[in-house]
């Protein structure tokens, strides 16, 4: 179950010259501070297919785009990486900015462009052509606009860039509702009449499950049911929902309908100043913020070109693998009530977690919303009673506590059958969905950005990428165990190795200078690879801020694995992707 | 023990007999059985919903004040506690929800974003707080409060409970039964169904801004 560590391979573009390959099609991406490709959007499948085939490109890690509204340009940014290892690659395709903006989907290379497609539909009204199901996904049918386009204003708009000055250097106190005609959220079309107003509903979404029609072994028709799980339903982690369609108790087709929880993280992140962003990203993945501090910071500090602190650094990696153990502890938990057993494996969970929370807590100031991480290292130095703490927690209380959850739970007939033999995915399968995290490794497939593409100090450290075979529930589960004892070994290295030092390699700053470029880093959280891509264009505001974030490139897949399986099992099936709500809608 | 609640004050009771007679009158038995066995309804949004989470565990347990038993069915609820961001796709729902509780029922906004939008306002798809569609009885601020906050919240509405009267509570008054409120619309942006024509007169000036 380990894997050696795999060498570092030398950077993609020296050896994939793609525009000598593609003359005339593939040309380098040769604005300052960018890197990577532009191709042509009428042979951008070929080109993917050869990326994917040839190139050894197999996972497509994110899809997104970017208004560029003063060139009058719209452009789609996909990520590429391998998952034997080594740096990424990116690819971009630009069309103009008018309507209607079409360009190729790349769903028929990879299955994984599917949800990431339309939300690029969604908020930047691109068209994916060739796209099957090509729906608004975070926001609802009829909603008026593209809210990702930079022309597009929202109803409590102030203006473009914080701070604004309303608020600094004038501070007037007013109201976001006294800009607001309805002195509310709200801004309707000119002339709009809602007495008239017909709701599209969810039409469009049942239209696309009525495309699977059942038929049984005599070749007729059979009735099926259509049932919605969520948004409120107790096994949904959150305001998911589920369209299912069932032939009896068979799930015949699936459609995750998610946007509940959107709450417009990264449009409020390209009016945020970069260090205002800090705090949102907390409330992402709202498990972990500490990982997504880390994405974030990293990032960014790759824009800016700056060192991190030595021992800004061993922080980091300690609160990151601290993070790593409470969320598989909780995940844990919440899929054994999955599964039925409700609370108690929960409440063991719940106890340990919250040991580490108190470390957070002394650390940061705030049990969740940590904010902790700043460009350069982290916002104030661990105190010595808390390293103690620490060290006790990683010493003597957690490996203790490890082996007692896997004795409650790993030989335990009742869970051994819930789980045993109940397929997944398999590797190949969750390669092409871009499955990333625990789920892919538990289908046999050691990808782990913490070796495949080191960042931080990762590379100092000795521990295994955890991999399981079989790809079924009960590996899901057992692979977070693995993963908790491998943190520890990292945690202790870590305790071991940390220097005396300053804990931030800049001066405290409000407004922190990023040079113009663009910036894709990524991260090995607790869900698998969450990336931020940012572009900057020199001002104190992202011109973008993208975040790819695990939960929702996971749910792709959701519909593959379910496929075929009883009802009763989608609880679990969808319990072990730990998906997120904040994560998964932003 | 509960016995201070549901004592009437000015009757001894000799110490031998504290927990076996009480007086009282009707008003505080209602209501110290009401506030003892508050039922939340098993709904979480979003950040908040973990620490809500929090406080059912054990070092926060909140079983002391008769509340562990979460009901995810709204028809045996009694009390809304709207852990999160109230999004505009989301809401519908909510009141949806909320409409399905029987009475008594309770709504507590937990957290910055439920009581007015939090650090989320601005956004697009952001109810600037459960407020503009459903009764708030408490509001616990923070982001997200600790689970002591919102366990002194809760509290708060005990206090609530306990001051409420058979006589005049609105579910026993006559023809006072609640009136469900209207479920919000998704049209172009969300449509509440009180303020149409509000909605109306605001599109048509823009109509005509827009023509001048």
């Amino acid at each position: 179950m380990s894997m050696p560590s795999m060498g570092t391979p030398a950077p993609v573009q020296e050896f994939v010259d793609l525009s000598s390959r593609f003359p005339g099609i593939v040309a380098p991406d040769s604005r300052a501070g960018f890197t990577g490709w532009i191709v042509a959007a009428e042979r951008l499948v070929e080109v993917a297919t050869v990326l994917r085939d040839e190139l050894g490109f197999d996972l497509l890690s994110c899809v997104t785009g970017v208004d560029y509204l003063p060139e009058n340009r719209m452009e789609v940014v996909y990520h590429l990486n391998r998952t034997t290892g080594g740096p990424g690659l990116n690819f971009k395709v630009q069309v103009a900015r008018a309507d209607p903006i079409e360009v190729p989907s790349l769903i028929g290379v990879w299955p994984g462009a599917d949800l990431q497609e339309r939300e690029a539909w969604d908020l930047l009204g691109i068209r994916f052509a060739g796209h099957p199901d090509l729906r608004r996904i975070l926001m609802w049918e009829g909603f008026e606009g593209h809210p990702l386009r930079k022309d597009w204003k929202e109803a409590f708009y102030e203006e473009d860039g914080k701070p604004f000055k309303s608020r600094w250097p004038e501070g007037q106190l007013q109201m976001a509702e006294d800009r607001n005609p309805l002195q509310d959220n709200l801004s309707f079309p000119p002339g709009f009449d809602p007495e008239k107003w017909i709701p599209e509903g969810d039409a469009l979404l049942y239209g696309s499950l009525a495309r699977y029609t059942i038929k049984d072994e005599q070749g007729l028709s059979t009735d099926s049911i259509v049932v919605n799980m969520g948004p409120q339903h107790p096994s949904t982690h959150g305001v998911f929902r589920a369209a299912i369609k069932l032939n009896g108790e068979t799930i015949v087709a699936l459609k995750p309908v998610i946007g509940y929880l959107h709450r417009n993280h990264e449009k409020i992140g390209e009016r945020n100043t970069f260090l205002l962003n800090m705090p949102y990203t907390d409330r992402l993945d709202y498990f972990n913020s500490m990982a997504n501090n880390l994405g974030y910071a990293i990032t960014v500090e790759k824009l800016m070109g700056i060192p991190v602190a030595e021992r800004a650094e061993y922080i980091r990696v300690i609160m990151a693998e601290l993070t790593r153990i409470q969320n598989h502890l909780v995940f844990i938990g919440n899929l054994l009530n999955d599964l039925g057993a409700m609370y108690t494996p929960a409440l063991y969970a719940f106890e340990e977690r919250e040991l580490i929370l108190d470390i957070f807590e002394a650390v940061s100031g705030a049990r969740m919303m940590c904010n902790y991480l700043r460009f350069g290292g982290v916002v104030r130095d661990v105190p010595p009673d808390v390293m103690e703490k620490i060290r006790g927690l990683v010493h003597d209380r957690l490996p203790g506590k490890t082996d007692e959850m896997e004795r409650l739970l790993t030989e335990n007939e009742i869970f051994l059958s819930r789980t045993k033999g109940v397929p997944m995915i398999d590797g190949e399968t969750a390669v092409q969905y871009s499955i990333t995290g625990p789920v892919l490794r538990a289908a046999g497939v050691p990808y782990d950005i913490r070796r495949a593409d080191p960042y931080s100090i990762y590379d100092r450290f000795e521990f295994d990428v955890a991999v399981r075979p079989h790809g079924d529930l009960f590996d899901n589960y057992i692979i977070r165990i693995d993963e908790i004892r491998q943190s520890l070994r990292i945690l202790e290295q870590a305790l071991k190795g940390i220097p005396e030092g300053p804990v931030n390699s800049q001066k405290p700053q409000y407004q922190v200078r990023v040079p113009a470029g663009e910036a894709y880093g990524r991260i090995e959280s607790p869900k698998g690879e969450l990336a931020y891509y940012v572009v900057s264009n020199g001002k104190p505001n992202p011109w973008r801020y993208h975040v790819r974030a695990p939960s929702f490139v996971n749910i792709s897949a959701l519909e593959k694995i379910c496929l075929g399986k009883k009802i009763a099992d989608f609880v679990a099936l969808f319990g072990v992707l730990d998906v997120v709500m904040g994560e998964l809608d932003r | 023990m509960t016995e201070q609640s549901l004592n009437s004050p000015g009757y001894e009771i000799s110490p031998d007999m504290q927990n076996v007679v009480a007086i009282t009158n009707l008003d505080r038995l209602y209501n110290w059985g009401r506030r003892s066995s508050v039922w939340p309804l098993m709904f979480g949004l979003a950040c908040c919903a973990i620490e809500m989470i929090v406080a059912q565990t054990a070092r926060y347990d909140l079983a002391r004040f008769g509340m562990e038993v979460m009901r995810p069915s709204p028809r045996q609820a009694d009390l809304m506690l709207v852990a999160g961001t109230v999004t505009k796709k989301m809401v519908p729902a909510i009141v949806r929800l909320y409409n399905q509780m029987p009475e008594p029922k309770y709504v507590v906004a937990m957290g910055a974003c439920a009581s007015g939008g939090g650090p989320f306002k601005e956004g697009y798809n952001v109810v600037a707080g459960i407020d503009k569609f459903l009764p708030v009885d408490v509001y616990v601020p923070g982001c997200p409060p600790t689970p002591q906050a919102l366990i002194a919240g809760l509290i708060r509405l005990q206090q609530k409970i306990d001051k409420e009267s058979i006589r005049s509570v609105r579910w026993y008054r006559k023809g006072g039964d609640t009136v469900a409120v209207p479920v919000p619309i998704l049209g172009p942006d969300l449509i509440d169904p009180r303020r149409m024509p509000e909605i109306k007169r605001v599109a048509a000036q823009g109509a005509a801004e827009a023509k001048s």
